[in-house]
């Protein structure tokens, strides 16, 4: 091994950096979660406990905290499920060109880059229109698929442009139906790429405030509930909120990820 | 065999689709029409004026928001540029295993997990008045009194953006570097070019897809954000979807749906500009 330039020491330095100013405002609240019960939003903490953890169990004066997470976490789960099947299959169609496939590769880019208050104040607009009472299950959910699809949709490009279809035909020249090839071939192949989808598609719903905003209805999720309380709520109990949404979110990836393992083929041995 | 194979193409696309026509084209399409229509307190009137874009695009207001959005969208571009290209090369071409390249990206990775508006009140006790960064300078005696423009500010908007996207164009920019063979790298330096040269000429112009693709993402974040304005600016910063947000709060929907469409041709305006640079199909 040569010896490393002395740039390589400077670069080093300022991914170290980097990476502080990336966790060190997460690291500042997840401490200061624990303030004692008299202490303010800034260091220095008076004591501490778990008293403002204790406050959330309690039904606040802003909102429910509990149902809004109830229903971010079954939402996401949703679209989850959603996000995963659309994007196989619009994986799988566009392995083909096909008529009118430009037009739906420009549209869902569109989706991707369109601004959220955009494409929330529609869907609010058209359920307005149309009569129907917007809610988290149908316009919102409508609306978080139009920001999960298309990671999904540019993450399944990715996948396939690197698969090697030699897999398939071999399946095929042995004489599996196409459907015993998905089944036994590609599915288990695509399987890792499928759980990240899922995952993405989770934790992008999760944490979606723009385009929940208009699309909700009269019941918050949690990022809204977290804006609601930005601007109403001046004690820790906003830090001990984002402390536990925080742990929620890597307790689901968690669990995802050992099931998968579970799950996967090549833990059976 | 290729034919019935087309035949599945259609009907494997049609959920995504589906959903791209009901919640997409289509709401755009009902915003568009109920930007021509007249409102009052209590309803929407249907009618086709064009007060909405009158009001806006003669609006003091509006030019000043326009203003603010581009000097946010300029600035957080420079910065999570400079920044996310700096890192990007270090992951690229200094760390030597994609074993330790995986653990770092990880690293990077893991605070997206956490909600944006999480992210963002985590900095009020670190710069608001009484925050670490204030009391650790006054420790230190370098001032006497708190500084005030730490925490709803430019700065701390900027700020906030900077940590929210970097690493939008740190994965980009990062892919396109993988794509360089390093032997032209090698057969630069054996040429006798001088570092400079070969960022110049060799890192930058081969990165520029990737370069392209984090602009698109930083700028098009920046530009249709409302949260991070409203949060780390204090309720006193405005740029062009906070309007858009308080016309929304107020139940004035014609004027928001005129303001959104007005935001979605600039956007649209300024991603003509960037297509034109790049080929996004190209680089997936």
């Amino acid at each position: 091994m040569n010896k490393r330039p002395l740039s390589f020491y400077f670069l080093a330095a300022f991914f170290g950096i980097f990476i502080l100013f990336l966790y060190g405002p997460n690291i500042t609240i997840a401490i200061l979660s624990f303030q004692g019960a008299d202490g303010g939003l800034t260091f220095p903490m008076r004591g501490v406990s778990l008293h403002w953890f204790a406050q959330l169990l309690e039904r606040q004066a802003v909102g429910d905290f509990a149902s809004a997470l109830v229903r971010s976490l079954v939402l996401g789960a949703m679209v989850m499920v959603c996000t995963v099947i659309f994007s196989l299959l619009a994986g799988l169609a566009f392995r083909k060109r096909f008529a009118g496939s430009s037009v739906i590769f420009y549209l869902t880019l569109a989706s991707l880059i369109l601004p959220s208050i955009l494409v929330s104040l529609g869907i609010g607009l058209m359920f307005d229109r149309l009569g129907l009472t917007p809610e988290w299950f149908s316009s919102g959910f409508g609306a978080h698929l139009t920001w999960t699809l298309p990671f999904g949709l540019l993450i399944m490009f990715a996948v396939f442009n690197r698969f090697n279809p030699s897999y398939e035909m071999a399946s095929a020249d042995l004489g599996a139906t196409s459907w015993q090839t998905f089944q036994f071939i590609l599915l288990p192949l695509l399987a890792p790429s499928l759980t990240g989808i899922g995952l993405f598609g989770f934790t992008l719903s999760y944490d979606e405030f723009a385009r929940t905003l208009m699309t909700s209805g009269s019941l918050n999720t949690l990022p809204l509930e977290l804006f609601a309380m930005t601007t109403n709520v001046t004690s820790p109990v906003l830090y001990a909120l984002g402390s536990v949404t925080t742990l929620v979110s890597f307790g689901v990836i968690l669990i995802t990820l050992i099931l998968v393992k579970q799950l996967s083929p090549s833990s059976k041995k | 065999m290729a034919l019935s194979k087309n035949h599945h193409s259609y009907w494997q696309s049609l959920p995504l689709s589906l959903v791209l026509l009901g919640f997409l084209v289509f709401p755009i399409g009902v915003m568009l029409v109920v930007s021509f229509w007249d409102y009052n307190e209590y309803s929407l009137l249907p009618d086709f004026i064009f007060d909405n874009y009158e009001f806006l695009l003669t609006s003091n207001v509006t030019l000043k928001a326009y203003l603010q959005t581009l000097k946010y969208a300029f600035l957080t571009w420079l910065f999570t540029f400079g920044i996310g290209f700096t890192l990007a090369y270090f992951l690229a071409f200094h760390v030597r295993t994609q074993k330790m390249q995986t653990v770092l990206f990880l690293l990077c990775t893991v605070p997206f997990f956490t909600s944006n508006i999480i992210r963002m009140i985590s900095w009020i006790p670190l710069l608001g008045r009484n925050g670490l960064v204030n009391s650790a300078l006054q420790t230190g005696g370098f001032i006497d009194q708190p500084v005030d423009w730490l925490l709803y500010s430019d700065f701390a908007i900027i700020l906030a953006y900077v940590h929210l996207y970097t690493m939008f164009m740190v994965v980009p920019i990062f892919n396109s570097m993988m794509r360089i063979d390093p032997n032209l790298v090698e057969a630069a330096l054996d040429a006798g070019a001088a570092p400079w040269q070969i960022m110049k000429d060799i890192i930058l112009p081969l990165s520029k897809s990737g370069i392209m693709v984090g602009s698109i993402f930083v700028f098009t974040l920046v530009m249709g954000d409302f949260i991070t304005v409203k949060i780390m600016g204090g309720g006193i910063k405005a740029n062009v979807a906070t309007l858009i947000y308080n016309e929304i709060s107020l139940l004035q929907y014609p004027a928001a749906a005129a303001g959104a469409i007005v935001l979605l041709i600039t956007v649209l305006m300024m991603l003509m500009i960037l297509f034109r640079l790049v080929d996004v199909r190209k680089e997936l």
